[in-house]
């Protein structure tokens, strides 16, 4: 793609805030804020609150409609005899299974979310991909998770960029709108905070770091500078955006790292189910594990959780 | 030229293949018989004895798995090691255990000499324990009916405070000849000579993380290993008397098989010496399974 000039994304938030990432101090800065201690009652909190954000994710080739009605009952009760758990923030599946997902989670407060625009690599035509769209809010999905272009965007077609998410949020209607930036096949802190900037500026209700789908998944730096990048954008316009985390957390205690970032950058508001998110799908038993450790004393063992 | 500097050993936990400090930072002192300063040993932490578990639990499916002649080889190789080692490890035992003023002749030579064996010993044992504990029964229709004796999984070992090396090498080897993982807590008082046994696994080709060995007060780790849920049996052997009960209730509550060396009815370990090798012993460790099958017409 080439841009045109005046480049079309002069005069959005992109070309005020997209400034240089100091990489070094990021990291460290990181890595600090992950050695902090959580203690008792705040753990009991946070592993609440983490399960409350997290998005039950399936995404396999293998999903069938038993498998999502499965994990749609994990997703509503999490530990089937403890009422005391919270439900999850949502379901998170393919296209085609919003259907049995919709049916399953009807009337309840589990969210029906669908990955859509060719996920995982985005590499389709942008009508296909916006068909998908469509597709999966008419079957009722509540949030739609959509890829960024990261080949066009890596070829300097930011415009391009924009201009699909833009396309994407006027297709997903109501529905709200996740925009994966896949942060392992960017390359930079750089490039993460831009990226993050063009989504938001063209309209995304939450920015996410990953798929799930590559070996290089969300880390703790990455996540910093999206969530700085998300102050950032707030202070500009005035506009709340939500940060997801996926990809690769399997611990408690990575869930509760997460949660300290978002406290430590942006503030309490932003830990809510509407405003943070963790995609997982091995990482509710870890939870549900370390809640009966606290609880109990006693360390326990993981034959005693459902499988997904 | 000044004297050369001593370049001294530090004592360190055995997690995962891996010789980590105690993520909480402490460590003890350990003296020798006649009560000199020896060295200082990690003192491990809960976090520590979870973090063993939870590397013997991943180990554990591939050594369960190993073929169990493949197994009688790595225990051997162990043996082979600490032979190779042999005068470092009488003189950790002699500097332990022995009290000057009373030297007995040569009892450190003859545990470790006792312990080398051992190994050789359950080395040569792993693949007869099927034929021995297991075998087709007899049964009243057209089935065959064969038991296999199989692992029980993570194993916590708590090793008898005497013989410092013998002690553990015994318990340990009986653990690891059925193919379970093991969490071992050494000797409190004479804990060098299971960390240097440890050095010896991992030039062994056992994978890492189905031998784990912590290093650190039995009265903080004892209680934690016995209520652990991912700890599949707990051995009491080196439990003082007054905490069994104790320690057999908190084992409970995952229904562990609770093992002691000399259980099965042989002969009662001889304390200076060695605890008893017996087939019995690695059996404790393991469950029988049973499966009926339909004979051909």
């Amino acid at each position: 793609m080439v841009q045109t000039a005046p480049p079309p994304l002069s005069g959005v938030v992109v070309e005020e805030a997209g400034g240089a990432v100091d990489a070094v101090g990021l990291e460290a800065r990181a890595a600090a804020l992950a050695t902090r201690s959580i203690k008792r009652d705040s753990k009991l909190w946070a592993l609440d609150l983490a399960i409350r954000c997290c998005d039950l994710t399936t995404l396999e080739g293998s999903d069938s409609p038993g498998k999502i009605a499965a994990l749609a009952s994990k997703a509503l009760r999490p530990a089937p005899t403890d009422p005391s758990i919270p439900h999850v923030a949502a379901l998170c599946i393919y296209p085609s299974l919003v259907p049995p997902a919709v049916d399953a989670l009807s009337g309840t407060d589990v969210k029906v979310a669908s990955v859509a625009t060719a996920f995982p690599s985005g590499q389709a035509p942008l009508e296909a991909r916006l068909e998908e769209v469509r597709y999966a809010v008419s079957a009722g999905a509540d949030e739609v998770d959509i890829v960024i272009s990261r080949g066009a965007f890596l070829a300097g077609g930011e415009v391009a960029v924009f201009e699909e998410v833009q396309a994407s949020k006027e297709a997903a209607g109501a529905a709200h709108l996740k925009v994966i930036l896949e942060i392992g096949e960017l390359g930079s802190y750089d490039r993460i905070r831009r990226a993050s900037l063009i989504a938001m500026s063209a309209g995304a209700d939450f920015i996410k770091t990953s798929t799930g789908k590559i070996p290089q998944a969300s880390s703790l730096p990455a996540c910093l500078v999206m969530a700085e990048a998300i102050r950032d954008f707030s202070d500009a316009t005035g506009r709340t955006v939500g940060l997801k985390v996926a990809g690769g957390i399997r611990s408690a205690k990575d869930a509760i790292r997460y949660l300290v970032i978002m406290n430590e950058t942006l503030g309490a508001g932003w830990l809510t189910p509407d405003l943070f998110r963790i995609g997982a799908s091995s990482l509710l038993n870890d939870l549900l594990m370390q809640i009966d450790k606290q609880r109990t004393g006693r360390y326990s063992d993981p034959d005693r959780y459902t499988l997904d | 030229m000044g004297e050369r500097v001593d370049v001294r050993k530090t004592y360190k936990l055995f997690i995962g293949g891996a010789w980590p400090r105690s993520e909480s930072g402490r460590s003890y002192e350990v003296m020798s018989a006649d009560g000199k300063f020896i060295a200082n040993a990690a003192r491990a932490s809960r976090k520590d004895l979870r973090d063993a578990v939870a590397a013997a639990r991943k180990a554990w499916p591939k050594w369960a798995g190993l073929t169990a002649y493949n197994r009688g080889q790595i225990l051997y190789r162990v043996a082979e090691v600490m032979e190779s080692r042999r005068a470092e490890l009488i003189h950790e035992v002699e500097r332990a255990e022995q009290d000057q003023g009373r030297h007995r002749p040569d009892p450190a030579e003859s545990q470790v000499d006792e312990a080398i064996d051992t190994w050789v010993w359950y080395a040569g044992l792993t693949d007869k324990l099927a034929y021995m504990a297991g075998g087709l029964n007899p049964v009243a229709g057209p089935y065959f009916n064969i038991s296999v004796p199989e692992p029980t999984g993570v194993a916590g070992i708590v090793c008898p405070e005497r013989p410092s090396l013998g002690g553990s090498c015994a318990r340990l080897a009986a653990a690891l000849c059925g193919g379970n993982a093991v969490v071992a807590v050494a000797s409190e008082k004479h804990p060098l000579p299971a960390i240097t046994m440890s050095e010896c696994f991992a030039t062994s080709d056992l994978p890492p993380g189905v031998a784990n060995i912590l290093t650190g007060h039995k009265e903080e780790l004892v209680p934690v290993l016995a209520a652990h849920g991912d700890v599949d049996a707990i051995d009491v052997t080196g439990v003082a008397s007054k905490d069994l009960e104790t320690v057999e209730a908190a084992a409970a509550a995952n229904v562990k098989r609770i093992v002691r060396a000399g259980a099965a009815g042989q002969t009662r370990p001889d304390r200076r010496t060695q605890p008893a090798r017996s087939p019995y012993e690695a059996t404790a460790f393991m469950e029988i399974k049973t499966v009926w099958h339909p004979k051909g017409a």
